[in-house]
């Protein structure tokens, strides 16, 4: 099966998050940029049905937030090609815009099957996954925990999560595009070697692709960090302290017996 | 038919209304009490009257009824939608933020090419369009978003809104198609449960839950042992699921358990609001996290900001050195 997975950057979670002098936009130039989760199991569940049946991984991607890292790890786990799409503005394009940009590039390939992380944080305007599908004017089904081939040829097996741990098992005719949200093991790791081999041995193809007009119909007026009113007293002191602090209020509250 | 209306997509999960309907029946009220419209509901299934009466909240009903409804796939679904809205022109569709509306709300608002905002905590009318604050980067920032055409598709955050009691009696009216439902190509084949004998973390009183900020399998040995001494069990974030440390029948938030404990520990986990949704009920909820600006701190009550292998060990002594206290004077 032939397979072209989406992979994109979005800022760390973990770094902190600056606003622009608009304050309206991240700054994308102190943003601290790494592969949204979600991509990266679409990525991992690509490889283990290559692994599984044969075929082809692509991976396309847009010049933004810092990629090469990213696509050259993606080629030292085992995408067979790698297609960069240039951008001439380093902010990231909102999803309809990033939907068309990648529709142009995949309809190149001969993919029947299209994987790309169900969400990204930095998202609010739209859903690339179906909007991608939508462009490609395929079927699409998102939240997607693990994908097997079908037992009819011409369809896969994916498992589609509800709560409570319940997944619905869906039935996919080919082509489509599924919005991933786990792949069935975690990504792999690679070691730093592979990836600087992975450096020298790897050219990102550059598919040439229109811009599309922006939309003007959804836009950020403020953006800004959530009030503090309901936030929680924070315990200050050593560990020691916090812990025998929290042990007399779980006993006041008559929770620890 | 009016742009004044809100129209909410009823949401049907293996033949149980979902709690998320009433939220959004609220969110809408809410809306139209300043647009001056109706609050319209659909009912998408094979046989929508038996949900009917738990949806009064609505003014008007609409039950779509179609065996390609019976189970949830995206391309019946989004054309029995799309059908509806083009004949109500509501001035906005809200859907859940869940498992179907992740599907449904963005491929509606690609079909009839209207806007889309996703992660809605609250929404406002404002001239002919609409205002909306909305949760951006895990919950680290809001984003307040100006929507300037209608209808919109809001696609709301669970939690944001709580339900109210139903006020009236809506009318029910059963919506024929203009034509029978074909099935797409993505079909319902089954429901596949977690397996049983696990822990049930929803029956539990206290839950000592861990996230990614636990680093290694190896630590989840900590988080049992504090559990042992509180007498509560380990529950965890989805990338500790994900990563095979523990069963999917411990993970807390959208598609894991929605647990009520008296008390949640929160030990490493960020408070991403796919997390929150399924815990933010918890009688007591204390969050350990080294990232003073971690959004988890806006849903907990105590929070500490310090290392949680460093205060795992240390609370389970202090509780272990209390209990002994507690007995001994008993
Ligand atoms: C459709 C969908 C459904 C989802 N369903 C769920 C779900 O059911 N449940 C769920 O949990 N998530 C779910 N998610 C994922 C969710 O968006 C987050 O990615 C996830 O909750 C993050 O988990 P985390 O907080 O453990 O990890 P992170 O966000 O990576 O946070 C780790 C935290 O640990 C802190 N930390 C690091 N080291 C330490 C230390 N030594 N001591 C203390 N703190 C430390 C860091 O500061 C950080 O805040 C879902 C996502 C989607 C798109
Ligand atoms: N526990 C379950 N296992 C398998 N299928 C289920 C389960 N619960 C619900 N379903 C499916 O969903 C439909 C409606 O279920 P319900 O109304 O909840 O009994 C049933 O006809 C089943 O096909």
């Amino acid at each position: 099966m032939n397979i072209a997975v989406v992979l994109r950057q979005v800022p760390d979670l973990v770094e902190t998050l600056d606003i622009d002098r608009t304050g309206t936009a991240l700054d994308w130039d102190t943003a601290s940029w790494i592969v949204n989760e979600c991509d990266d199991h679409a990525l991992e569940q690509a490889l283990l049905l290559k692994e599984a049946g044969g075929g082809s991984v692509t991976v396309v991607a847009l010049d933004a937030g810092d990629v090469d890292n990213t696509l050259y790890t993606a080629a030292a786990k085992g995408a067979d090609r790698i297609l960069k799409i240039p951008l001439d503005d380093p902010t990231p394009p909102a999803p309809r815009a990033a939907a068309a940009l990648l529709a142009q590039a995949i309809r190149t390939l001969d993919a029947e099957l299209v994987l790309v992380g169900v969400q990204a944080h930095n998202e609010l305007d739209g859903v690339l996954p179906p909007l991608l599908a939508a462009g490609l004017e395929r079927p699409y089904v998102g939240v997607i925990r693990g994908v097997q081939p079908g037992a009819e040829p011409g369809t896969v097996t994916a498992c589609k999560e509800f709560p409570g741990a319940v997944m619905a098992r869906m039935q996919v005719r080919l082509p489509a595009v599924l919005g991933i949200l786990g792949a069935e093991q975690p990504p792999r790791y690679v070691p730093v070697s592979r990836i600087r081999a992975a450096m020298k041995a790897t050219q990102f193809e550059e598919p040439e692709v229109t811009v599309p007009a922006r939309d003007a119909r959804v836009t950020v007026r403020r953006l800004y960090a959530p009030a503090s009113a309901a936030r929680a007293e924070i315990l200050s002191g050593s560990v020691s302290d916090v812990a025998a602090r929290l042990v007399t209020i779980l006993a006041e509250r008559g929770i620890l017996k | 038919m009016s742009a004044s209306d809100v129209l909410v997509l009823a949401e049907i999960q293996r033949g149980m209304l979902a709690d998320i309907t009433l939220e959004l029946l609220a969110a809408a009220r809410q809306l139209t009490a300043a647009t001056g419209g109706s609050v319209l509901c659909a009912v998408l299934s094979d046989d929508g009257q038996s949900h009917a009466s738990a949806l009064a909240a609505a003014d008007r009903v609409l039950l779509v009824n179609d065996p390609q409804l019976a189970a949830y796939a995206p391309e019946p679904y989004v054309a029995a939608l799309c059908e509806i809205v083009r004949a109500e022109q509501p001035c906005a569709v809200l859907i859940g933020g869940t498992s179907i509306g992740w599907d449904v709300a963005p491929l509606l608002a690609s079909r009839l090419d209207i806007p889309l905002v996703t992660g809605c905590r609250a929404i406002q009318a404002e001239g002919e369009g609409l205002a909306v604050t909305t949760a951006f980067c895990g919950g680290k920032l809001l984003a307040d978003v100006q929507v300037t055409a209608r209808p919109a598709v809001l696609m709301v955050l669970p939690g944001s809104c709580r339900a109210a009691a139903a006020p009236g009696r809506a009318q029910i009216e059963v919506r024929t198609l203009a034509a029978p439902l074909e099935s797409g190509a993505v079909r319902f084949q089954e429901w596949v449960l977690p397996a049983a004998g696990d822990v049930d973390i929803t029956q539990q009183d206290i839950l000592v839950a861990v996230g990614r900020g636990i680093q290694q399998q190896d630590n989840l040995a900590l988080a049992e042992e504090l559990a042992t001494a509180l007498g509560g069990a380990v529950c965890a974030s989805r990338p500790v699921v994900d990563q095979g440390w523990l069963p999917a029948t411990r993970q807390v938030g959208k598609s894991g358990m929605t647990v009520r404990p008296k008390l949640y520990l929160a030990f490493g986990i960020s408070g991403a609001p796919e997390h929150v949704e399924g815990m933010q009920s918890a009688e007591l909820i204390v969050a350990v996290n080294t990232d003073p600006k971690a959004p988890i701190f806006d849903a907990a009550h105590y929070g500490a900001e310090l290392d949680a292998l460093d205060l795992l060990p240390a609370l389970a002594e202090a509780a272990t050195a209390r209990k002994g206290e507690a007995s001994q004077s008993a």
